[in-house]
């Protein structure tokens, strides 16, 4: 359901062009010449050891510092007319965010990107910018290097919390409209920051213990450390945005209970949370998992630290991850760190289908992950206590492409194999959570159980009620949900004023 | 944070916990469950409402201290606070005239089946109690569930009460002598699992409330699968209701044993950092 790149839009295109003709970035471009620029490689961002870091949930990249990062800000042409932006989901001012880099602003640099991106670094260390802005860099077309815009982005981000110089906008006076956010996912939180800094009176409920969604009970630390979220969270508390943790939209109240209590608008951004199994047998043996469960243990209940927290968690000796997404990388590269001694993703396609970033491959292949293509089992065999030991698994080869375009797997007949394993994950997507909408009847759902929203708007059936992220999407990327949010953000505060 | 107004035992190993939660307390309805964690480090764990009151905003469950997680809420008092406390969770208990009901309850599902015997009653429901316990001293809450049973029953194996039978031969009894139009049956896996062969012969709608292993309680992880007529269902969003008949009990019963080694693991861990420090 993801939507591909689309042309600058008249005012995007406006805002390069000022930004591009200020006399600063005159001077800059004339500092030093095309060519020169081209010849500079792309600065490596530092990581850990492969070695040392498959052991623990410390963070794999470790940021460009300020020199290599003002060297990368450097390779950017600053293009008069910049593609990185039509490929950002967002259109984030690419250039200027680089050139304030390249010129040593770091903390304005941040904030640039603040005006677009409301969680720049998180989008830095998640976002699959080889698909999105690297893409179509010009840089890269030239060279066949792309600008490294990700790495950029996280740096600015970094650099600015780090030195607690985060930015705390003045607030307007209050306007008194409650407005309601369903769900502490990437779209909520930017929904609610955004209206916030309207003067709008916000509410996030949230069915777990803590905020963030995916990012906090999906993404693993060593990929997106808790302290960049809680960051986030800190900085929506000081804009006055209130948090109801532990709130299950639809049970411990109904969106309409919301309503009575005053809420105005709302903000459906409850996720994709509905995990999908293969439905084949023996895949209730002991030892399988949803990626959701297994990725829920270990990062929101912290099991690799069992038994100081409560939770436990199998540890697998040989772990099998069935998909190839960036779930099934994040729930490998944690097998590992769990002590696996084989991790191995198991994928019905061939390599390039895959659709988790690249980087995380490349990390996976370094970490010493097994990668089995064009694999599928059939089904789940158990010991006598029960435990998964084995899966039976079937060869297959590619075919005509079906309708997402990539080539469809079909079964090689009699390739029938057995794969020992001890633990088996299962990360092939997930649904729209469906509590919202079997307990909002009212509320227009879609065959996916999705909820309908009219795209421009974001605008469901229901008056005064929004929605974006994956509820709407399934699942897709945190720069799509936030995309969508800050438009429902902009609609919201026109209709709290229409209403006011 | 949600604050305890009572913690409570109300016989060996099974403790009441009461809290103030004026918005759940609200919306609870009958056979619903909550999630919660006894602190910081805690495992998310799920407790049946047995009770709530809508006008003081509180909302009890009955628990039997069994692991790690239990000690620990068996520990705390009125004043202390858990860092998470949801729900109300699950698909409510199904409530209407049905003729004559049997509950069935054991554990701490004597105390979790009490709303559906007060909701049962007022729904004019004929209603039977059978309730089983070990040992005379385990009983509790015997007045409130006769308050709303027009008969009483008790299985037991102390020969205080005049029978030393198990849950299913109690059920039997009834059964030969009345017409039932449904039983429902909460507390232990294994009682829930007698009653349903008791009456399965005779064909009598059996619900029970499942208590698989969960984490989120809200449909997201599918830790708490069971396979209910051949097909998956997650017991906190399609149940914890389900009809007796139509479970797989040999799954149920081994995956709630899936940590039994972690588990032991959890409480000698725990003992030896906070119990033996003092
Ligand atoms: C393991 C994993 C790795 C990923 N890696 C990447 C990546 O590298 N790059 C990328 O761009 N994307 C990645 N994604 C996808 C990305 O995280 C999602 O697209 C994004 O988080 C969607 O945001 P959202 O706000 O719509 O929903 P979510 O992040 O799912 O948040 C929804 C929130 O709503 C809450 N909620 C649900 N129901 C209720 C209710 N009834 N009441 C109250 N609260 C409720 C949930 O508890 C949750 O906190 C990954 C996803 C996973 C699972
Ligand atoms: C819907 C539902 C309602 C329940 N209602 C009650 C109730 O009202 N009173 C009560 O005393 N108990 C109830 N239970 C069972 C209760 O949740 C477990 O006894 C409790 O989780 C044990 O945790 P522990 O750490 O103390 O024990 P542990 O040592 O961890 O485990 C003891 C046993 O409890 C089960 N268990 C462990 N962890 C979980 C978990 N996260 N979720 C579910 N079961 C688990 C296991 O099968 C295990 O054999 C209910 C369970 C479910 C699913
Ligand atoms: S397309 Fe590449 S080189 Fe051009 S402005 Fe964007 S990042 Fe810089
Ligand atoms: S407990 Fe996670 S889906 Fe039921």
């Amino acid at each position: 359901m993801a939507d591909k790149k689309t042309e600058l839009s008249p005012e995007l295109k406006a805002r390069q062009k000022a930004g591009f003709i200020e006399e600063w970035r005159k001077e800059m471009r004339k500092a030093i010449p095309v060519k020169e620029r081209m010849k500079m490689p792309r600065q490596k961002m530092p990581e850990r050891e492969a070695d040392e870091r498959n052991k623990d949930f410390e963070e794999v990249n470790l940021g460009l510092k300020a020199k290599e990062a003002v060297i990368e800000a450097k390779r950017c042409l600053d293009c008069a007319n910049p593609q990185c932006v039509a490929g950002c989901p967002v259109g984030i001012d690419i250039p200027t965010f680089i050139k304030l880099i390249e010129a040593g602003k770091f903390s304005e640099s941040a904030r640039k990107l603040k005006e677009t991106n409301s969680l720049p670094s998180i989008c830095g260390r998640v976002c699959p910018q080889e698909t999105q802005c690297e893409e179509v860099c010009n840089l890269k077309k030239a060279t066949g290097v792309p600008v490294a815009i990700g790495n950029l982005e996280r740096f600015a981000s970094d650099v600015e919390r780090m030195e607690g110089d985060v930015f705390i906008p003045k607030i307007p006076p209050s306007t008194g409209h409650k407005v309601a956010i369903l769900g502490a996912g990437p779209a909520g939180l930017t929904v609610a920051g955004e209206l916030a800094k309207k003067g709008h009176q916000i509410t996030v409920f949230e069915a777990l213990h803590m905020a963030g969604g995916v990012l906090v009970y999906g993404i693993p630390e060593f990929r997106l450390p808790k302290k960049i979220l809680d960051a986030e969270i800190d900085y929506l508390r000081k804009l006055g945005v209130e948090f109801r943790m532990n709130f299950v939209v639809g049970m411990t109240a109904t969106l309409d209970d919301l309503k009575q209590e005053g809420y105005e608008a709302f903000f459906v951004g409850t996720g994709a949370g509905l995990p999908n199994f293969m439905r084949i047998p023996g895949e209730n043996l002991i030892g399988i998992y949803s990626a959701n469960e297994y990725l829920t243990r270990v990062n929101l209940m912290r099991a690799y630290d069992f038994p100081k927290y409560d939770t436990p968690v199998f540890p697998g000796h040989r772990v099998a991850v069935l998909g190839g997404g960036n779930v099934a990388m994040d729930s490998v590269r944690t097998a590992k760190r769990l002590g696996a001694e084989l991790a191995a993703i198991v994928y019905r396609r061939s390599r390039v289908e895959m659709p988790a970033r690249i980087e995380e491959v490349h990390h996976a292949e370094e970490e010493g992950i097994e990668f089995h293509f064009l694999t599928t089992p059939t089904r789940f065999i158990g010991d006598e206590n029960h435990k998964v030991k084995a899966m039976e698994c079937l060869r297959m080869e590619l075919g005509e492409p079906d309708s997402s375009g990539r080539r469809r797997p079909v079964p090689i007949e009699g390739s029938e194999f057995i794969m020992e394993v001890d633990l088996v994950v299962v990360s092939i997507g997930n649904s729209p959570n469906p509590l919202i909408g079997q307990t909002t009847p009212e509320l227009e759902i879609g065959k996916w159980g999705n909820v309908e929203v009219d795209w421009d708007t974001m605008a469901t059936n229901m008056e005064g009620v929004y929605a974006g992220g994956d509820i709407v999407r399934g699942g897709a990327t945190v720069i799509l949900a936030m995309g969508d949010a800050r438009v429902a953000a902009g609609e919201m505060h026109k209709y709290l004023n229409g209403s006011g | 944070m949600t604050k305890i107004i009572r913690r409570e035992r109300l016989v060996p190993n099974i403790h009441l916990l009461e809290v103030e939660a004026p918005e759940m307390a609200r919306r609870c309805k009958p056979g619903q469950f909550v999630m919660l964690m006894p602190d910081e480090r805690g495992e998310r764990i799920p407790l049946t409402i047995a009770d709530w009151d809508a006008e003081k905003g509180t909302v009890s469950s009955v628990f039997m201290a069994v692991g790690t997680s239990t000690q620990k809420l068996a520990l705390l008092k009125a004043g202390d606070e858990l860092p998470v406390y949801a729900g109300p969770l699950g698909k409510p208990a199904e409530i209407e005239k049905f003729g004559t009901v049997l509950c069935a309850g054991g554990c701490y599902g004597i105390g979790a089946i009490y709303p559906i015997v007060r909701a049962l009653k007022e729904a004019g429901n004929t209603v039977y109690t059978l309730i089983d316990v070990k040992a005379n001293f385990l009983m509790y809450w015997e007045e409130r569930l006769k308050r709303y049973s027009d008969e009483f029953f008790v299985s037991s194996r102390d020969s205080f009460f005049d029978c030393k039978e198990y849950i299913p031969n109690v059920l039997e009894k009834v059964l030969q002598k009345s017409k039932l139009d449904r039983v429902i049956s909460i507390g232990c896996t294994y009682l829930m699992y007698t009653c349903s062969e008791a009456t399965r012969p005779k064909g009598i709608k059996t619900i029970v409330s499942l208590n698989p292993v969960m984490v989120d309680g809200t449909g997201m992880c599918g830790a708490c699968r069971c396979t209910i007529e051949g097909r998956t269902k997650f017991a906190c969003v399609d149940g914890p209701d389900f009809d007796g008949h139509a479970v797989d009990w040999d799954e149920l019963f081994y995956r709630r044993k899936s940590y039994f080694e972690d588990e032991i693991r959890s409480m000698c861990y725990w003992e030896k950092e906070s119990l033996l420090k003092e």
